[in-house]
């Protein structure tokens, strides 16, 4: 734990500032909740190191004033699992988009969730490929609008909490941006957590998604993560079962972990050698 | 709670973009943008530190010091 105050100009790169996503971007939430949870936690600037890939919510990295690999797209997730195994002691953190994580980086994600290799997963989910021009993404769901949907789309959305589930992930959990401590107090769970963590933060985009789908500006689009999000078996999924779960979904810590399990088989491999 | 004046906020208007999320998640309605659609605090006085502006802004434009807190800590 750290007492000293919190100031976001000790964690940022502040030359980099003003940043450059839209005016109310929800990424820029999803940052400040991540900054504040590393702050809480006293974790060192030098034993974080964040890996991204392409988009929006992969800028990320640039902005943040620790160890940072800017990578390909959709295989962040497979540069983190090379610097974990090289440095098990260093805390991998990835921030990726929806289409970056699941759609590009789909595979990448079900293998590391099934490794179970200690890595945060952060999944900022706004629903579209922002940075291209608002293509609608797997996570953007039947019936939506986007530009290359002007008719609405017809493919179904996954749920990442479902396929992380699944896949083997050992720590899932969501939450929204509109919960920005919510958000903060399970980030801070999912970088302790030892083995693969996913966070699904649902995030707005009101430059694409929010202005095709006729959600309104940022403010309506937060106000509709507070209405349409309840904690995870609250008693008003009874009358409208659509809500979509917050919280944690899976806390598993009896799986062993992919980096001990390999040195393990060092340990035998190199058994009767000096 | 810190009241009136025991609270500083500290407003980068260069970062700053106008989204009006501190603005709209006021519950004392301390903030409003101003002529350059700028955030600016026009009501200091009723500002009870909750931070949900500071918590809440995409643009880590705004915080909010409050020196009664830290007398405590």
């Amino acid at each position: 734990m750290n007492d000293t105050p919190f100031n976001f100009k000790d964690y940022v790169r502040s030359r980099f500032f003003p940043h450059m996503w839209c005016p109310g971007c929800g990424h820029g939430i999803v940052l400040g909740s991540l900054l504040r949870g590393i702050h809480e936690l006293g974790l060192n600037k030098n034993e974080i190191v964040m890996t991204s890939g392409i988009g929006c919510s992969s800028r990320i990295s640039g902005y943040v004033d620790f160890h940072s690999l800017h990578t390909i797209h959709g295989r962040a997730l497979s540069f983190a699992t090379g610097v974990k195994l090289s440095r098990p002691h260093l805390k991998a953190i990835v921030p990726m988009g929806d289409g970056d994580a699941l759609a590009i980086g789909g595979n990448h994600f079900i293998h590391a969730a099934r490794r179970n290799i200690d890595i945060t997963a952060i999944v900022m989910n706004n629903k579209i490929y922002g940075m291209t021009g608002g293509q609608f993404s797997p996570l953007s769901g039947p019936g939506k609008k986007a530009t290359t949907a002007p008719y609405s789309t017809i493919d179904n959305e996954f749920d990442i909490v479902e396929l992380a589930k699944s896949a083997g992930a050992t720590f899932v959990a969501r939450s929204t941006v509109f919960h920005a401590v919510e958000a903060k107090d399970l980030l801070k769970k999912a970088i302790m957590h030892k083995g693969f963590s996913v966070v699904e933060i649902l995030s707005q985009c009101p430059t694409y998604y929010g202005r095709k789908n006729k959600e309104g500006d940022a403010v309506q689009m937060m106000e509709g993560f507070k209405n349409n999000t309840v904690k995870i078996g609250s008693k008003k999924l009874e009358k409208n079962p659509n809500l979509i779960q917050r919280g944690i979904f899976v806390e598993d810590t009896d799986k062993p972990e992919y980096c001990e399990a390999y040195d393990h088989i060092i340990e035998t491999a190199m058994k009767g050698n000096s | 709670m810190g009241k009136g004046k025991s609270v500083t906020h500290v407003v980068d208007k260069e970062w700053c973009k106008g989204c009006g999320i501190c603005v709209h998640f006021c519950p004392k309605k301390v903030l409003e943008l101003d002529r350059k659609g700028k955030v600016d605090t026009v009501r200091l006085e009723d500002c009870i530190a909750c931070k949900l502006c500071e918590l809440r802004c995409p643009d880590l434009a705004i915080q909010i010091i409050n020196k009664q807190e830290r007398e405590n800590d």
